[in-house]
């Protein structure tokens, strides 16, 4: 259990007659980057939303830390969630706050630093994601990119255990999605931090992750590194790996 | 068949009143959470100057022109039996009573209960809720709380304005245009309302702020379905506000008669 950040046993979770997952099996190595990658609309979403409680289960356990966080009530919930970081697909920045003030608006509610020192680890972390001189711009004015970076900048501002990533490089185009997986990486092999990434984004992926899981019609049907995924004989990631289109990409031993 | 003609009779009604319990459970979060440390002062404060400052101009224009044309209406009446000295009281009574509350509620309603729902709604759609969860924030002590403490503080004081200018244009009408007699406008006025005219006026006000801020967060809080769904949420917020807040005007009054 030591080196699990966390563990997710035979999760469960339906819409109406739709079983978006039927039966999740996973565990979550500690300061490692996981990627979970499936098809659009095929549950990575409603995952990772249980992972942070947003959503309740059916049925299931999921161990984060030693504490099983399904049955928990709010209170506790809330001191669970503490330890935790969550980047958006669209990134979620406050519309009435500056890029400043997104950033310091976790490190306002809920430690006693003083102004001073919010701004110094607020500078710190903008500057690590490469927006120090951004601080007064209104996410409005900011690019999908930008916006993205600002919200890793807010996700890894409390210092959290685990970091979750919600299509990190949706709707971005290939070159801005490049630079984000850079500091994805960057920032993990920087801080030592569990990131949980999902995506459908299979190529920029596969550069970034320590471990792959591949979410299949509500089950996890592959866990591995990159290479054993790519090595997998399953007929079903050999086919999602050969909508790359990239010859040798897929194709088992 | 038969079902199906009992489900049509019988649905709306039941989720009209699942609608209803589940505003009375957001209003009752609202209190759980509004009487708990920390104080948001500056949220309080940031939602008083948009519900209240921002509506002042609204509010005294809606006032004057209602005294206004009050005036010119009681007038045409009591001229036929010769008491053009009671329309000061009329006006005043008519303001403090009813339509100072009420206009300004439902203009208030109109500018700010619909932002209420749009900007709530669009921060649903957009994750901002989801985030403020995920940093385990509670969303309703942030974005509602600020929100119903401001419109209950707010209405009342706008109202009194309301009362105020709308007396001020029914005296401009009543004496500098129609000629009545200054003294026997003011004088009649002051002997026939009592102190308990206004203070009705703006607990009622306050009432209505409560209905319209909870009714317009729990319309955007629970937002559904990106931009279309903003848009009927926003909707959803002025007419169900406005409406509850006549039906429940009838009520308040009738209580206090």
């Amino acid at each position: 259990m030591e080196n699990k950040a966390i563990k997710i046993i035979d999760l469960h979770k339906s819409f109406g007659t739709q079983n978006v997952l039927d039966g999740i099996n996973l565990e979550i190595e500690k300061g490692k980057i996981t990627v979970i990658i499936g098809k659009s609309g095929g549950g990575k979403t409603v995952l990772l939303k249980h992972l942070i409680g947003l959503m309740k289960p059916d049925k299931g356990e999921i161990w984060v830390d030693g504490v099983e966080i399904t049955k928990l009530k709010e209170k506790e919930l809330n001191d669970v969630r503490k330890g935790f970081g969550m980047l958006f697909q669209e990134a979620a920045l406050f519309d009435s706050m500056d890029v400043y003030d997104n950033v310091a608006f976790p490190l306002r509610e809920h430690t006693k630093l003083s102004e001073k020192e919010i701004e110094e680890i607020v500078e710190e972390r903008l500057k690590q994601v490469g927006l120090l001189g951004f601080t007064e711009k209104m996410p409005s004015e900011l690019s999908g990119g930008m916006r993205k970076r600002v919200g890793l900048a807010r996700a890894l501002v409390l210092d959290p255990d685990i970091i979750l990533f919600d299509e990190p490089t949706s709707a971005l185009d290939p070159i801005i999605s490049l630079t984000i997986d850079d500091l994805i990486k960057e920032t993990q092999t920087y801080l030592k931090k569990t990131y949980v990434v999902i995506s459908h984004d299979i190529l920029g992926m596969f550069r970034i992750a320590d471990k792959v899981a591949m979410l299949y019609n509500g089950k996890i049907i592959e866990y591995g590194t990159p290479y054993e995924i790519k090595r997998s004989n399953n007929e079903n990631i050999k086919e999602f790996l050969k909508a790359t289109k990239i010859p040798g990409f897929s194709g088992g031993d | 068949m038969f079902s199906s003609i009992i489900e049509k009779i019988f649905s709306p009604a039941a989720r009209f009143l699942r609608e209803l319990g589940n505003i009375g459970l957001l209003f009752g979060e609202c209190v759980y959470w509004g009487v708990r440390r920390p104080f948001k002062f500056n949220y309080i404060f940031k939602q008083m100057e948009f519900i209240g400052v921002n509506s002042v101009v609204v509010v005294i224009i809606t006032g004057v022109f209602t005294g206004m044309v009050l005036a010119l209406q009681s007038y045409y009446g009591f001229r036929k039996f010769g008491a053009e000295g009671l329309v000061g009281t009329t006006v005043a009574l008519s303001m403090t009573r009813e339509l100072g509350p009420v206009l300004t509620s439902l203009m208030v309603t109109g500018r700010a209960g619909s932002a209420m729902a749009a900007e709530l709604g669009t921060m649903r759609v957009t994750e901002q809720i989801d985030a403020l969860i995920v940093m385990a924030l509670n969303p309703i002590k942030y974005l509602v709380v600020p929100r119903v403490i401001a419109s209950f503080l707010m209405l009342p004081i706008l109202t009194i304005v309301s009362d105020f200018v709308g007396i001020v244009g029914g005296y401009l009408v009543g004496v500098k245009l129609l000629g009545i007699n200054e003294g026997a406008f003011i004088n009649k006025m002051v002997k026939y309302v009592d102190h308990e005219d206004i203070y009705n006026g703006l607990v009622k006000a306050a009432f209505f702020g409560i209905i319209m801020s909870v009714v317009s967060c729990y319309k955007g809080f629970y937002t559904e379905g990106g931009a279309e769904g903003v848009g009927k949420s926003t909707t959803e917020a002025v007419v169900t506000s406005c409406v509850t807040i006549l039906i429940s005007d009838y009520v308040l009054t009738s209580l206090m008669f």
